[in-house]
Formats: C-alpha cells, sequence, structure tokens
C-alpha cells in the first residue's frame, strides 16, 4: 500500500500544479503510400493514417480517465511529405489528405508537411518548399517543418535564404489570423526523427512503421517543489529538479506503454521535455524565477536554464527506457505566462533569448516580430540559430511569426495553447547581402569524427 | 486489477459508511483502508479490487463522485500502476 503522502503528492501535481501528459504522438511511416499518381497517393495517405491511427484518440481518453491523468493532445506525426510526395509533385494534394485525415480522426495536430534539406535539396524539394505558404494557409491542423542544417553537414544557406521567404508570404496569406499560419513552421538545425511535440513532429527515415511517443510536462510541479526549498544550494536544487522529473517522466512512460500496448502499436520514446502554456503555474521563466531570479531575462538567466535543462535529463533518462525526442525545457515566449510578461516588462529581448537557445532543448520558438521585418532578416536569425546548433551538436529551431502590419509595442492574441505574444524588436542592419550569397556553410572541424 | 480510491474533504458523519457503501453497490472490494485528518482535511485513501465491478473502470470515478457529492467530498480513482510508476523504482 502507498503513503499517504504519496497519493496526495501525486494528486496534488495532477490537479493544483498542471501535471499532464502534453501529448500523444503516433508516429506513422508512410513510405509505403509512394505513388506516382498525386491523387492515388493521397488516398492511401488517408487510408492508411484513418486506419492505423483509427483508436488514437478513444484509447487516450479511456487511459486518461482510467489514470487521472489529462492527455492534452493527440497528435498523428508522418514521414516527411517532401519524400512521400516527390514522385508525384503534388504535395498540396497531400497536405490535404493530411488535413482531412486528422479531423476525422479528431486528433490535434499531423505533423510531416516536412523536408530534410540540411546538405542539398532535390529539384522536387525545392518545389515542396514553395508550397509551405499555401499547404499552411489552405489547413487548419497540418504542421510543417524543415530541416536546413546539422553538425554533419553544416548550413543550407541556399534553403535557409528560401525559408526566410517563405516565412514572410505564410504571413501575409494568414494576415487575418495574426499571421498564424507561421505557428506552424519549425525551421530545425539538428532535427530529432522521433520527437512528439508540434510544429516540428515527423516521422524520421529511421523509424519503424509506427511507434507511440509521449511528451510529459509539469513545469508547475518544479516550480512548485523549488519553491518549498529556499534554503537549498544550488546543487541541491539540481538534485531536487532530477528526483521531480524523474516521477513526471514515470507517469509519461507509463502512459506511452500503456497507450502503445492497447493500440498494439510499438511502444516509441518518452520526450521528457518540460512545455509551458499560458496558464498561471505552467510556466518554465517561473522555474527560473523560483531560482532565484527576479525576471527571467536577467543576468543569471542562462546559466538556471542551463542547470535545468540537463537535471531534467538527468532525472528523465533513469525513469524510462527509452527516452528521445527534444528532452530539455522549451522557452516558447508566446506560450508562457513569465515569458510574455519579461518581454512586456522590456526584461527579456531577443539577443537574451538567443543566448539562452543555446541551452535549452530546442531554440526561439514563438516569437512574435515586426510585420516589416525583411525575409533576409528572417533567414539569417535562422542561419543564427543553425549555428549556434550545428557549432553545439543540439538541436536548435527558429519558430517565428512576423505578424503582418503589427509593430513593436503590439500585441497579439493567437488563442488557446498558443498565448498571446509581445512584439519583439529584431536588431536592426541589413544582412541581405550575406543571405543571398547562398551555398552551404561547412560543416565544423569536429563533424570530422571517423 | 487494483485502484486506489482517494477521498478529501471536511470532515463529517457518515463519510466512511457512504463511500463504502457506494463501493459495495458496485460489487468493488475493498482490500486495504487507512484514514486520517490533514491540516483538518478528511482523508480516506482505500485499495480496492474493481475485478467485478459493475461500473467500467474509465466511469467509476465520475460515478463514485456522483455518487458522495452530497458530503462535500472530491473522489479520485486512480490505477494503482501509476503510483507504482511515479513513487517506486
Amino acid at each position: 500500500m502507498f503513503t499517504e503522502n504519496e497519493i496526495l503528492e501525486t494528486i496534488d501535481m495532477l490537479d493544483n500544479r498542471h501535471l499532464d501528459v502534453r501529448t500523444v504522438t503516433a508516429s506513422l511511416s508512410l513510405l509505403d503510400c509512394i505513388d506516382a499518381n498525386g491523387k492515388k497517393c493521397a488516398d492511401k495517405v488517408y487510408d492508411k493514417i484513418t486506419r492505423v491511427c483509427a483508436r488514437l484518440v478513444p484509447v487516450c481518453e479511456s487511459l486518461a480517465s482510467r489514470y487521472g491523468v489529462k492527455i492534452v493532445n493527440k497528435r498523428i506525426a508522418v514521414t516527411p511529405i517532401s519524400v512521400i510526395g516527390s514522385a508525384s509533385g503534388d504535395f498540396i494534394g497531400l497536405a490535404h489528405a493530411l488535413d482531412r485525415a486528422g479531423k476525422n480522426l479528431g486528433v490535434d495536430f499531423v505533423g510531416g508537411y516536412s523536408a530534410l534539406v540540411q546538405k542539398g535539396a532535390t529539384e522536387k524539394e525545392n518545389m515542396f518548399l514553395d508550397t509551405l505558404p499555401q499547404a499552411l494557409s489552405e489547413t487548419d491542423i497540418v504542421c510543417s517543418s524543415v530541416n536546413v542544417a546539422s553538425s554533419k553537414t553544416g548550413i543550407n544557406l541556399d534553403a535557409v535564404g528560401k525559408l526566410g521567404k517563405v516565412i514572410k508570404d505564410l504571413a501575409y496569406r494568414t494576415r487575418d489570423i495574426n499571421s498564424f499560419g507561421c505557428g506552424k513552421l519549425v525551421v530545425f538545425c539538428n532535427a530529432v526523427d522521433d520527437n512528439p511535440f508540434m510544429a516540428g513532429a515527423f516521422t524520421g527515415l529511421s523509424e519503424g512503421e509506427c511507434a507511440i511517443n509521449v511528451g510529459v510536462s509539469g513545469p508547475g510541479v518544479v516550480e512548485y517543489e523549488i519553491k518549498k526549498h529556499p534554503d537549498y544550494d544550488i546543487t541541491q536544487i539540481c538534485e531536487l529538479i532530477k528526483r521531480t522529473a524523474f516521477k513526471i517522466t514515470r507517469l509519461g512512460a507509463l502512459i506511452g506503454t500503456e497507450a502503445a500496448k492497447e493500440l498494439n502499436l510499438s511502444a516509441g520514446i518518452v520526450d521528457l521535455s518540460l512545455a509551458p502554456t499560458p496558464a498561471i503555474g505552467d510556466s518554465v521563466a517561473r522555474i527560473l524565477e523560483s531560482i532565484g531570479l527576479s525576471s527571467v531575462g536577467s543576468c543569471g538567466t542562462t546559466a538556471c536554464l542551463a542547470l535545468l535543462n540537463d537535471a531534467v535529463k538527468k532525472g528523465g533518462v533513469m525513469a524510462a527506457s527509452r527516452v528521445g525526442g527534444l528532452s530539455g525545457a522549451f522557452i516558447p515566449v508566446s506560450e508562457d505566462a513569465g515569458m510574455i510578461e519579461a518581454v512586456r516588462s522590456g526584461a527579456l529581448g531577443l539577443e537574451k533569448l538567443e543566448a539562452m537557445t543555446a541551452v535549452c532543448s530546442v531554440g526561439l520558438d514563438m516569437i512574435a516580430v515586426p510585420g516589416d521585418t525583411t525575409a533576409a532578416q528572417l533567414a539569417a536569425m535562422i542561419a543564427d540559430e543553425c549555428a549556434i546548433g550545428m557549432i553545439n551538436n543540439k538541436t536548435t529551431a527558429v519558430r517565428v511569426i512576423p505578424v503582418y502590419g503589427k509593430k513593436v509595442g503590439d500585441e497579439v492574441d493567437f488563442g488557446g495553447l498558443f498565448g498571446t505574444a509581445p512584439i519583439m524588436a529584431v536588431n536592426g542592419g541589413n544582412p541581405e547581402m550575406f543571405v543571398n550569397r547562398g551555398g552551404v556553410i561547412p560543416p565544423p572541424i569536429h563533424a570530422n569524427k571517423n | 486489477m487494483k485502484v486506489v480510491v482517494s477521498v478529501i474533504g471536511k470532515d463529517r458523519t457518515g463519510i466512511i459508511a457512504a463511500v463504502a457503501g457506494a463501493l459495495a453497490e458496485r460489487n468493488i472490494n475493498i482490500e486495504d483502508i487507512s484514514q486520517t485528518i490533514m491540516q483538518n482535511n478528511f482523508v480516506m485513501i482505500m485499495l480496492v479490487d474493481v475485478e467485478n465491478s459493475s461500473v467500467q473502470l474509465d466511469k467509476l470515478g465520475e460515478d463514485l463522485q456522483r455518487s458522495v457529492e452530497h458530503l462535500g467530498v472530491t473522489v479520485h480513482v486512480q490505477h494503482e500502476d501509476l503510483f507504482n510508476a511515479m513513487h517506486r523504482v
């Protein structure tokens, strides 16, 4: 029998500290759907998704009530569509097939309208990149990611330049909804094959047929535990975070294993991420503040984030048999009440955020910038993030929203889990000549390990 | 299948009787029970066997909560594996 304290602690985490399973993501290979006929390919994709994932939502709902645990999102991630659609070239048809299949099943998002062009792009892959603005503005729940760099291959500056233009176009096409189309597109360096989180989830070519990947969350739990111990030194704080991350991850591993068993699919990875939401008490920024900063953005922020990110991994790794995805602390601006407040008050700017991305799990995430930010500036921002990821052998990403018609001082509301974003200032100067040079930035010397 | 039923709320007469009665009505066997007052709150934890329960496990939490609503207590029904996962290595 468990002790009262153990049971009450769990109930308190679930009821009052926003501990939840952020996502159960079915990772599904579509390689057997490739067809030179675009219509046939789209039909095969729709059929496979709706057949294999038919019970995803009901099974998650049943598990949620059995364990008394909220499962916030159910998602599907598929093989990059640039691969599946290259034979026919009908990428838009596939985007609509993903959207329809996801809606039919009642999932929250379908990820994988993606391309892996970190070393170079084929003719068809370039065509695919050109379809991004149309695909993401015509669909609702389809998410997209493009890997433009890696530590092994360097940075594909041609693709980076193109993505700057794609983001501008997408912002214009979705101007009626505060350019939110850009919130469904992530540009990666060192993208991972088994990430369950959106907008960057896709099923990598190294993955098997279908697996259940789980992302847990619970920044509120970590903040609450730290606040109870103002007397702890920083080593003890790291230990505390590790212990808390262990418990959080065990919950995710349990749900992932049970979901896979009931769906008769293989159990994939647990992503140990601390993912915030705009709700009070569900913020990564507040964890950093509970460690001892008056506001996120102050000197010391990078150090606190580094220890948090590392302690989460160390605690989580022992708690699950297979750990993967992005695993660490997410720092999206619009989705985190503490980050929003820090940007509003001027305590946090893009430069500090960029430093934080060198030690967090991903990168510049859900950042709203002025509508007149140029394509070259956006591309150069992506190049900077890629450089951090490439040199430090970590995943970095940019999900930036140049909100049409808005300027610094304005604020936009994306609704629900996407939160509110104050428009952040972008450094002046013009990087156009750099971006327009094109070509590939070669990988760093430490890529040559063989 | 073992499930943990936790009942939390303001202490008053008849909580244990009502919850135990509700479980018996649903053919659920109580295997272990502990009850205490923590920070002025009534806290009761029960380990129950739902193998022969007349109510499906997914609906049991809602169902039990409804049946003891008048007592002003909160009932949680959670599979024991949740606590095994989080508190046992």
